[in-house]
This record gives structure tokens, C-alpha cells and sequence, in this order.
């Protein structure tokens, strides 16, 4: 129970009272039915009051809930086989970013994904989701791998950035995330990414130069955390809230912008209230894309993706040169 | 006339409030007190312990492109406010306070020129516009200057400095970094030659994108730069940064960047580096490159 953000307080503590009566009438032999209703169709209410007019904030609390799915979560409930494969060939093996062979019926990929840790010790060792040189370089590895060998490429983003400390820089945060860049840019499979939770900075980027890019309901996807844009803008990281609102994070505000492709709509309250449907409408999407993909050619691939981008960014022309 | 090449070609360090006055300079490294003059003429590099004082974008022509060779390119290219971001203040109000301050439309200069008779595509980065932060603009900027490159086989040249992404436009300019990456693999791909050029300091997104993607990567002394600014490492990790992190020769040890080059010697060592590579297609060395038949 300690595990519950605010707004889902009287959800949760109304369903418990439901569940407490259900047993009580089992228990007791009691007839209930009414009551049960009523409290059901209140629940109900209740869950579309809060959850149908979220505010950005509470979104990025969504994308952060300590009970989210998170990549081996959906590569768990998805893959009919996952065969996880370490190492940067040159450092050590990163944790905070997984990587594998994986099939999902017929289809076989290479998936990359950020892996956030669930009790504390597996935190750790996975760094909050926060890569090192050594993930990024990973990635890039599977990635070439995949290139010679014709596997589509999936990741699942989830992170909150590249992780910020002195060994990172030591060993080439910039390169590492530079690299990853412009060879995902030139990478001759199809790459499509779900940005699964957080989607944070140049960390998430890393692996999201993509043919879709695909962003769950809840997810958040951001240039900086809302965190570090009050602590620079408004010299306050209690501002966080503002900052949410104001850098437009959450994946309705992402498809407005023309950076995402598609919404993944979750479970009703967020994708760990139902991580079976969760990971079934990403499993549908990812697929659905690949599907999508596999039927464009390669120098088309090239083409789009790169026109993709390309066409990002707004501007003022004075010159009369057309956009692009 | 253009303005880079009126008669005066000195070069100004970015203003101070705390100069000592206007005879006399304070390096902001060692802390040694330096006669203008005598900054001026070392193109603002401190005599006492070699710092690069911050110089504007268009300083960068004047060093490294032979006088009266470069053209500006795509000018005209103004910022918008596509999120209405406004903090404690509105984004279009610093915008409007970054231009006046600099007289630029945006924190970056491109164009084309000659170093030594060869013809180039240069593009630098304005640190006091907006801490010569990414957005749409510097992004599409870095965009055609390339695909200028790719048309003419010119080499192109980029002189970083930034503290990152321009947050008032959000997740687009975080998106600057895919697409300034995407034409840069065009340009890997095509075997044109790409040089960046690192000065004080080049951090954030500029740094995890364009900043080190380059063929060779040259830097400033002792310019800071790194992925992570270092208050956010220190918060991170709770304790003192080592001494020299993250400057220049931090990131030669480290192997990060080829070579560590003097201001005053930038324009030669860039100038050679290019003698090794393919320069623009030879077509151009009738009269857009008069210098080129020379180098082949």
C-alpha cells in the first residue's frame, strides 16, 4: 500500500472496501448485492474522474510509478523466447540497459531496452534505468549485429538520462550517445520504439532514432526532467509541476507535436493496474508497425527515416527556401 | 560591405561586468590580471596559463577563414515559440533580449569560405545567445549547411559552444539532436570530411550529438566539456569533482578528442588536417574554389 501516488489514494482505499465486503459476504453468508453495486458503480466514478482528466504532472508520476511494468516486465509477458546477450565487447556489461534476441511468435528481433530495478538491491544494480558509455555501447553493438543479420530492431525506452557521473564522462557519455545517433540514422533494418515510461533526454534518445516511434499513454518523453528545467528556469525544483506543464511531456502532447506516431492506450488508472492488457497493446502495436515496415524497402526505409527527422523542428523562414 | 570584412578585424572577448577596467582583464581561470593589448593580440588567450577567453561566433571567421572569402548562409532563419514556454519569464522575451544582445537571429553562424584557398562549410555556435543553446533554428541551420556540403564535396567545419539543448522548445529540440545526426551520417556516408572544433564549453545535447561526431575532434585548452554539466554530477554523486575534470585535457587523456589546438594556431593545424582529406569536387575550382587546383 505504500506504493500508491495520491490521486489513486481514494481509488485504491475504495476498492479495498469493496474487496473487504465481497470476503465479509462470503465469510458471513450475507447478501450484499446492492451494496456492492453501488460501491462498484462509485469506483467506477471514481476511477474516470481522476484518470480521464490526468494533469501533466500527474502523468510523469504515472510514468514513474514504482509499480509500472517495466522492459523485462513486457519482454516477460510478450517474447516466446528471450535470449539475453551482455557486454560492450570493451568495458564491462551495463545493466541498466538489456539486450537480446528475442521471438514473439514467427518474428524474430533484436530488442534493446532501459531495465529500471523493482526492491532496492535490483535498483542498484541496474542504476535507476540509467546508463553508462558501456549500455549505449551495447546497443550499438546488437544493433550492428541485427544490421548484418536482418533482424528488425525493437527498444523500450525507460530512463530517467544517461547517467551523470564522473566515470560516465571519463569513458564518453557524449561519444557513446553521439554514436548511437548517427547509426541508428544509417541503420539499413527496421527500428521501431515504444517509449514504455521515461523518456528522459539524450539517455532515451540513444535508442530512439526510429522508423515509429510509439509512446504509451502514460508514458513521458522530455529534452530535460521537469526536475532539472525548474532547477535552471526557475531556480527552484519545486517548480517541477510548472516545468511539466510548460516542456509538454506527456504522449498527447507528443503526437501533437508530430514526434510520436501513435498513442499505446493503457489500462484505465495506468499500465500497473493491468500489465496483461498493458503488455497486449504494446505486443499489438510493436507488431502491427513491424508488420508496417517489413514491406518498405530498404533504401525507402533510409529515405523516410531520414525525412522523418528532417522534418522536425519549427521555425521562421524569411528567405523563401521551402521547409525540409 | 559585410560586416567580417571591414578594416577592423580584431577580436573581442565576450564582455564582462567584471573586467577590472578597460586597460586591464582578470582571466577567469588563473585569475591573473592581463593587459588588454596584449589579450587582444594573443586573440584572447590568457599569457599567464593559456585559457581561451569566450570569443563571438563571428570571431571564428576572422580566424579561420581567409579575409574576404566567406559568404554568410541561410540567414534568414528566425526562432519561433512553438510551446508558448514561458518560466519566470516568456521565451519570445529572451529571444527578443538574446537578439538585441547580439545583434544574431539565433545562437548560430553558418557559411562558406576558404581556409588557406580551400573552400569550406562553417558553422559556429553563439555562446551569449542563449548560452548557444539547440533549437529548431541551430538545428535546420546545421541541416543546410551540410547538405551544401554534400553538394559541393566542401569539408565541413563546426565550432561548438553551448551548455545543450534550448529547453523552451522542449522535446523538439531534443529532436535537434536526431536530425543534425541523420545528416551527418549522410555526410560519414559520402566521405566528406567533418572537423569540430570544441572551445569553453561544449556540454548537454550539443555535446552528445554534432560536438562529437566529427572525423577529428579538436578542442580549445582547457574548455570544459562533457555530457553532464558538473553541478549535476556533484548532486549526483555527492562528492568534490576531481581537479581538471572534465576540461580539455581531462578528455585527452581519456581519448575523447584528437587534439587539444591553440587558437593561434587553429587555422593551421585545421588547414592541414584538411590536406589529408578529400576537398570540394573539382568542378568548384574554376571560380568558386580558385584556390583548390593549387591544393591537388
Amino acid at each position: 500500500m505504500a506504493e500508491m501516488l495520491d490521486f489513486e489514494k481514494p481509488i485504491v482505499e475504495l476498492e479495498k472496501k469493496i474487496d473487504d465486503l465481497r470476503q465479509l459476504a462470503k465469510q458471513e453468508n450475507i447478501e450484499v448485492a446492492d451494496e456492492l453495486k453501488k460501491l462498484e458503480k462509485k469506483a467506477a466514478k471514481l476511477r474516470r474522474d481522476v484518470f480521464s482528466r490526468l494533469s501533466r504532472w500527474q502523468r510523469v508520476q504515472l510514468a514513474r510509478h514504482p509499480l509500472r511494468p517495466y522492459a523485462l516486465d513486457y519482454v516477460g509477458r510478450l517474447a516466446d523466447e528471450f535470449i539475453e546477450l551482455h557486454g560492450d565487447r570493451l568495458f564491462s556489461d551495463d545493466e541498466a540497459l538489456i539486450a537480446g534476441l528475442a521471438r514473439f511468435g514467427d518474428r524474430r528481433v533484436m530488442l534493446l531496452g532501459h531495465q529500471k530495478g523493482r526492491d532496492t538491491k535490483e535498483k542498484l544494480r541496474r542504476n535507476f534505468g540509467m546508463a553508462h558509455p558501456e549500455g549505449y555501447r551495447k546497443a550499438l553493438r546488437m544493433m550492428r549485429m541485427a544490421e548484418r543479420f536482418g533482424l528488425p530492431v525493437v527498444t523500450l525506452v525507460d530512463t530517467p538520462g544517461a547517467f551523470p557521473g564522473i566515470e560516465a564522462e571519463e569513458r564518453g557519455q557524449s561519444v557513446a550517445i553521439a554514436d548511437n545517433l548517427t547509426a541508428m540514422a544509417a541503420l539499413r533494418v527496421p527500428i521501431v520504439s515504444v517509449i514504455i515510461g521515461e523518456g528522459g533526454s539524450g539517455g532515451a534518445l540513444a535508442i530512439a532514432v526510429a522508423d515509429r516511434v510509439l509512446m504509451m499513454e502514460n508514458a513521458i518523453y522530455s529534452v530535460i526532467s521537469p526536475e532539472g528545467c525548474a532547477a535552471i528556469l526557475w531556480a527552484d525544483r519545486a517548480k517541477a509541476q510548472d516545468a511539466a506543464e510548460a516542456l509538454r511531456v506527456t504522449a498527447p502532447d507528443l503526437m501533437e507535436l508530430g514526434i510520436v506516431d501513435e498513442v499505446i492506450p493503457e489500462p484505465l488508472g495506468g499500465a500497473h493496474r493491468d500489465p496483461g492488457e498493458a503488455a497486449r497493446a504494446v505486443g499489438e502495436a510493436i507488431d502491427r508497425r513491424l508488420d508496417e515496415l517489413s514491406r518498405v524497402p530498404c533504401d525507402r526505409l533510409m529515405e523516410e527515416r531520414m525525412a522523418k527527422f528532417l522534418g522536425m523542428g519549427v521555425f521562421k523562414d524569411h528567405s523563401g527556401v521551402p521547409h525540409g | 560591405m559585410a560586416w567580417f570584412s571591414k578594416k577592423n578585424r580584431g577580436v573581442r572577448a565576450e564582455k564582462k561586468k567584471n573586467l577590472t577596467d578597460g586597460l586591464w582583464v582578470r582571466c577567469e581561470f588563473c585569475e591573473e590580471i592581463l593587459y588588454r593589448k596584449e589579450l587582444e593580440r594573443s586573440l584572447w588567450t590568457c599569457g599567464a596559463c593559456g585559457f581561451h577567453f569566450r570569443i563571438r561566433s563571428g570571431d571564428y571567421v576572422k580566424i579561420l577563414i581567409d579575409e574576404g572569402t566567406f559568404e554568410e548562409i541561410d540567414a534568414a532563419l528566425e526562432p519561433e515559440d512553438p510551446l508558448r514556454f514561458r518560466d519566470s519569464k516568456k521565451y519570445v522575451d529572451r529571444l527578443k533580449a538574446y537578439q538585441k544582445k547580439t545583434g544574431m537571429k539565433e545562437a548560430i553562424l553558418c557559411g562558406t569560405g576558404d581556409i588557406d584557398g580551400r573552400r569550406v562549410t562553417l558553422a559556429a555556435l553563439e555562446f551569449s545567445f542563449g548560452g548557444g543553446s539547440l533549437g529548431s533554428v541551430m538545428g535546420e541551420k546545421i541541416v543546410r549547411a551540410i547538405r551544401r556540403s554534400l553538394g559541393t564535396g566542401a569539408p565541413f567545419l563546426i565550432v561548438c559552444s553551448s551548455g545543450g539543448a534550448r529547453m523552451q522548445e522542449g522535446i523538439l529540440s531534443l529532436m535537434q539532436m536526431a536530425k543534425t545526426s541523420v545528416m551527418i551520417a549522410r555526410l560519414h556516408e559520402a566521405k566528406i570530411p567533418f572537423l569540430s572544433i570544441l572551445t569553453h564549453p561544449t556540454t548537454g545535447g550539443v555535446s552528445a550529438s554534432f560536438a562529437f561526431q566529427g572525423d577529428v575532434i579538436l578542442a580549445e585548452p582547457k574548455a570544459l566539456i562533457g555530457f553532464a554539466g558538473p553541478r549535476v554530477i556533484q548532486q549526483t554523486i555527492g562528492q568534490e569533482l576531481p581537479e581538471g575534470f572534465q576540461r580539455s585535457e581531462f578528455l585527452l587523456d581519456h581519448g575523447m578528442v584528437d587534439k587539444i589546438v591553440s587558437r593561434r594556431d587553429l587555422k593551421a593545424t585545421v588547414s592541414s588536417i584538411l590536406s589529408f582529406f578529400p576537398g570540394p569536387h573539382p568542378t568548384l575550382s574554376g571560380d568558386d574554389a580558385p584556390g583548390d587546383a593549387r591544393e591537388r
